[in-house]
């Protein structure tokens, strides 16, 4: 720390809110920025994709089959203008799409909250509890983060089978366990310090001292994993899907429309799958960018 | 250490009885077998008789007891599909898998390291930053979704590379391999590739950082200081420090690497493991998915052992026995 500080400069910060020291902080980087706008762009997206989407992909009344496999830019006898080219049922790519990010989004951010609720709770609760419970529990941790998370989903959903709610089961399933594990650490570092031991003092219940006291403290690296879990579920949800285990074909999530464009690549169809594709690129790297600043950001060891 | 190795061993068939309970109430709880393995149109005699006469009307214990004990002596059942000991069916698969992992992994360290160790050497050069943005492409990069681009581009378009399958294979220790032939080996760079981009990107990060933690430190100073060349104290100072975390990350994500193995085997359908289980999961093949299942339990705790091995051979400072 630097202890020479002039009076100036002490002013400066103190008027500095947390929130918008943070907010300058994250801003810094371009990358980053670029990132955010292209998320909220999607996200946008994704949300007023009934209103945005020139067709609704899931009403079969509306789709041609006639018009199935166009290329891009084709027009339908109606006269709308498939801009991402049709697919085999004649459904508009550029619909699928908006329609495939609202439910790719959905199962990303829904797994990742949930599984950061219940892990984060374990992981305080390991930590303050200590001795048995705390070892059990990271015993389950350790073996549980020993399997690949693809491999665990996979199993899950081969019992579960098919379907949006029981993707976002299988991913919370696997991934509490990181969370758990990053919450017990921040919160062993953090039990230690003082404000800990005057929560205490004052007789405060283990209940405050855990979600009141400690949670608070802890949220940093914890924030840091909820935005990379996101990217990474999505990407796992896209995955799961292509290999026709996630999301029924009912409900087309980015990767089961990249999954139904795979045997047409071969004969030169590629629009099929290419442009969900670059939808789910777009949209993870877009999260990655968001979540390597949030870490530089939030890192006490970087920060200035 | 072998008081060490004798523990982990005993954790390790902890886990592997875990898994087994994990994956019988996984098939016999949540799923029921009955519905899967009799006939939709068989009438209700035909029912009950298939019943008794697979055990589901035992308590589950007793049911669970004797799974174990055909478990325990390498009896998974059939498989439905193939009508041959499941277990059988997957170790002929297995080498498949290997090997695309293997040169999946072989790749991964000749690309990663030297890109890392570039990155790490000269953090501000304009090519180390390229290779940094390049790694977060190769972590967004749905890995899928590359794997059907390659084809497009390699197969389809340019006509140079095939669009799956193992091609000829040559027998060598008792098992086929791709890569011992011309024609094997053109069938093998597109799905190791495929495989290696996430893990080129993971090395090369991790390469990069290792490096940055290294080079401040006395001993590098002191090399430097004693009139070594800048090649002579990586060589022997550096690159060997940095290897040890990345050698353990190299063996940890080898499991992963497998795993993947399942989405890359698709898309090329490249006869290995991986295709094998998904397939399996499609057709219902039930003896299959719980034979798989362990079968990479057991694969899991073997890789992890040899990596903590190898980890503690690299690094004398790394007690076993703690």
């Amino acid at each position: 720390m630097n202890t020479h500080v002039s009076q100036g400069q002490v002013e400066a910060v103190l008027v500095q809110t947390p929130l918008r020291r943070f907010a300058r902080a994250f801003s810094q980087s371009r990358l980053a920025m670029l990132g955010l706008v292209l998320f909220t762009v999607i996200a946008l997206a994704a949300l007023f994709a009934p209103l945005l989407a020139p067709q609704n992909p899931y009403d079969l009344m509306q789709l041609d089959i006639m018009d199935g496999r166009l290329p891009p830019g084709s027009r339908s006898a109606t006269g709308m203008v498939y801009w991402l080219g049709t697919d085999d049922q004649g459904r508009d790519m550029l619909s699928g799409i908006l329609y495939g990010l609202r439910i790719s989004l959905l199962v990303g951010v829904c797994s990742a909250l949930v599984a950061a609720a219940i892990g984060t709770t374990l992981g305080l609760f390991a930590a303050y509890a200590g001795g048995r419970i705390e070892s059990a529990l990271m015993r389950l941790v350790d073996l549980q983060l020993s399997f690949p998370t693809i491999l665990v989903a996979l199993m899950i959903l081969s019992f579960l089978g098919k379907g949006v709610f029981n993707v976002i089961l299988a991913l919370v399933i696997v991934e509490w366990a990181t969370y758990a594990r990053t919450a017990r650490a921040s919160a062993l570092r953090e039990r230690r310090k003082e404000y800990i031991e005057a929560a205490i003092c004052h007789g405060a219940s283990p209940l405050r001292i855990l979600f009141g006291h400690l949670l608070p403290n802890c949220m940093p690296p914890l924030m840091v994993i909820v935005t990379i879990q996101v990217g990474r579920a999505i990407a796992l949800e896209a995955t799961l899907s292509f290999l026709g285990l996630g999301v029924p074909v009912t409900e087309p999530s980015l990767g089961l429309l990249i999954a139904n464009g795979y045997q047409y690549m071969l004969s030169g169809k590629f629009w099929i799958s290419f442009y969900p594709g670059l939808a789910l690129l777009a949209t993870v790297v877009s999260i990655n960018l968001i979540g390597d600043q949030l870490r530089d950001v939030l890192n006490p060891r970087k920060r200035s | 250490m072998i008081g060490w190795l004798a523990r982990r061993v005993v954790q390790a068939i902890f886990v592997m009885l875990a898994m087994t309970v994990i994956v019988f109430i996984g098939v016999n709880v949540i799923g029921n077998p009955a519905d899967i393995l009799i006939p939709p149109d068989a009438d209700q005699i035909e029912r009950a008789r298939v019943i008794a006469q697979l055990g589901l009307d035992k308590p589950l214990w007793e049911q669970y007891a004797s799974f174990l004990w055909g478990v325990l002596h390498g009896d998974f059942g059939k498989s439905f599909v193939f009508g041959e000991p499941a277990l059988k069916v997957i170790l002929q698969r297995m080498p498949a898998t290997l090997e695309l992992a293997l040169v999946a992994m072989v790749f991964a360290v000749l690309v990663g390291i030297p890109l890392g160790l570039y990155a790490g050497l000269r953090p501000n050069a304009p090519g180390a930053r390229a290779v940094m943005a390049i790694s977060i492409l190769g972590f967004s990069l749905p890995s899928f979704w590359v794997g059907l681009l390659l084809i497009m581009l390699f197969s389809v378009q340019l006509g140079w590379l095939p669009t799956g399958g193992r091609g000829e294979t040559r027998e060598f220790l008792g098992m086929h391999w791709s890569f011992l032939t011309a024609d094997g080996l053109r069938h093998l760079v597109l799905p190791a590739l495929n495989l290696a981009l996430f893990k080129i990107s993971l090395v090369m990060r991790l390469a990069r950082a290792e490096t940055g933690e290294v080079m401040p430190q006395d001993y590098v100073r002191t090399a430097f200081a004693k009139g070594l060349s800048e090649g002579a104290v990586i060589r022997t100072h550096v690159l060997r420090n940095t290897l040890i975390p990345v050698a353990t990350v190299v063996g940890l994500e080898f499991g992963s690497v497998i795993a993947f193995s399942v989405v890359t085997e698709t898309i090329f359908a490249w006869p290995g493991m991986g295709k094998l289980i998904i397939d399996s999961i499609h057709l219902l093949d039930r003896p299959m998915i719980v034979a798989y299942l362990l079968v990479i339990v057991v694969l899991f705790i073997v890789i992890n052992l040899v990596v903590d091995l190898i980890y503690a051979s690299l690094d004398p400072r790394i007690r076993l026995e703690n």
